[in-house]
């Protein structure tokens, strides 16, 4: 597993793209947060994470996420959340945070 | 790393655990095993030694014999850097671990991320209020322990102990001081959280309502051994059952039933007398 939690990021239009690798918990929530919100400088239209690269996120890593969402409402940015495992997916829905953030598992619905 | 997947390697196993104090073995080769994602109940009577046994497996205290493993590794060939690690992944709710009274009850579920975490603040504030919903809590954030009840503080203290989202939950008599109603609740949360956040529980109680509710697994201690362990139902079967005549199942049922009259009653009427008085007198 390498360090970064980004995989790569690409641009289709102004709507970047991150792919998200490994498992997101407390000792790497920190560098994902930061190349996230690093993100937000290049002013994107849209971010669109794509969770499929990740087994297991802990609560710091939705934190991050939360904050990465509120920073983007701010900016008036969207946010889209793509196909994460079963096992992310229940982690947003036990800290009742599934319906705050929009999840999709397609990618065209996601770029839409 | 961060989670455990293979159900039938178990998170703690502790082999031939032997505990004293000033010569005397409060444990007494003790043997268990912890699955992942269950709630294994640890019953015995008062000072059995299942407090000791706790302190034992987080390493808070170390046994003159045996050998304890979390996560397949010994923890007491450990070192504290190495046991620190190892025990971000526990998650405590003792009851002497009770809440910090000069703080808020947010800043108590923000100590353990503010001193085992490099993360910010404001991710840290994120996450207390997750914790804090998690327990029903959002609104107590800004409270200070002495302004709610019992059952919200251990609600709090719940809450901290899952604040580092770990793999294992200790408790030490959580339903204590509580009424029958609030002690229900809790029961039923720590078997929500249990099964949401797929940890393992290894509570210690000696309630036996609270014991019945929420075990799936039991281990009755008794004379600083293993008396019994077997899935909840084998025991509601003794309990529920008559006297066998058989002197380990008896004393079990008596205990289950907090019958009066049975083995271990006659077990102090017979004797130990010289065994109570010295143990007494060396108490002091
Ligand atoms: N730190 C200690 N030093 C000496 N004796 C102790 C210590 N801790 C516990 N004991 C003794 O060990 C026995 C078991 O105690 P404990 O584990 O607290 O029982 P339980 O939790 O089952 O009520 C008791 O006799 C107690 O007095
Ligand atoms: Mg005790």
């Amino acid at each position: 597993m390498t360090d970064s939690p980004i995989q790569t990021v690409t641009w289709e239009d102004k709507v970047a793209v991150v792919k998200v690798a490994g498992d997101i918990d407390l000792h790497r929530s920190a560098s994902l947060q930061h190349a996230l919100l690093g993100l937000l400088d290049e002013q994107p239209s849209k971010v669109v994470v794509d969770l499929s690269g990740v087994p297991y996120m802990d609560s710091s890593g939705v934190a991050s996420l939360v904050k990465l969402l509120s920073r983007t409402r701010k900016l008036g940015v969207s946010l889209v959340l793509l196909s994460p495992s079963q096992k992310v997916k229940s982690i947003f829905e036990i800290t009742r945070l599934n319906s705050v953030f929009t999840i999709t598992d397609s990618k065209e619905e996601a770029m839409a | 790393m961060a989670n455990v997947k293979d159900n039938s390697t178990p998170v703690i196993q502790v082999r031939d655990l032997v505990k004293r104090f000033d010569g005397r073995a409060v444990l007494d080769g003790v043997n268990l095993e912890v699955f992942p994602g269950e709630m294994l109940v640890i019953m015995g009577g008062s000072g059995c030694g299942k407090s000791t046994l706790l302190r034992n497996l987080i390493g808070s205290m170390v046994p003159e014999e045996g050998v304890v493993e979390i996560f397949g590794q010994n923890t007491l060939v450990m070192d504290e850097p190495e046991l620190d690690e190892i025990r971000k992944r526990f998650g405590i709710l003792f009851q002497s671990g009770a809440l910090f009274n000069s703080m808020t009850v947010g800043e108590n579920v923000a100590l353990p991320l503010k001193e085992h975490t490099d993360l910010d603040d404001e991710t840290i504030d994120i996450m207390v209020k997750i914790k804090l919903e998690q327990v029903g809590l959002r609104q107590a954030e800004d409270l200070m322990p002495s302004e709610i009840s019992g059952g919200m503080k251990k609600r709090a203290g719940l809450a901290r102990a899952v604040a580092l989202d770990p793999e294992i939950l200790f408790y030490d008599e959580p339903s204590a001081g509580l009424d029958p109603v609030t002690s229900a609740e809790i029961d039923y949360l720590m078997m929500d959280l249990a099964k949401k956040l797929g940890v393992a529980s290894v509570v210690v109680t000696h309630e036996m309502d609270s014991a019945f509710r929420i075990a799936d697994r039991m281990i009755m201690l008794d004379k600083g051994k293993v008396l019994m362990a077997a899935k909840r139902e084998e025991f509601e079967t003794i309990r529920d059952g008559k006297p066998t005549g058989d002197d380990t199942k008896d004393l079990i049922r008596q205990f289950l039933r907090g019958d009066s009259e049975g083995p271990i009653t006659r077990r102090r009427q017979a004797g130990g007398y010289e065994e109570d008085i010295l143990h007494a007198a060396g108490a002091r």
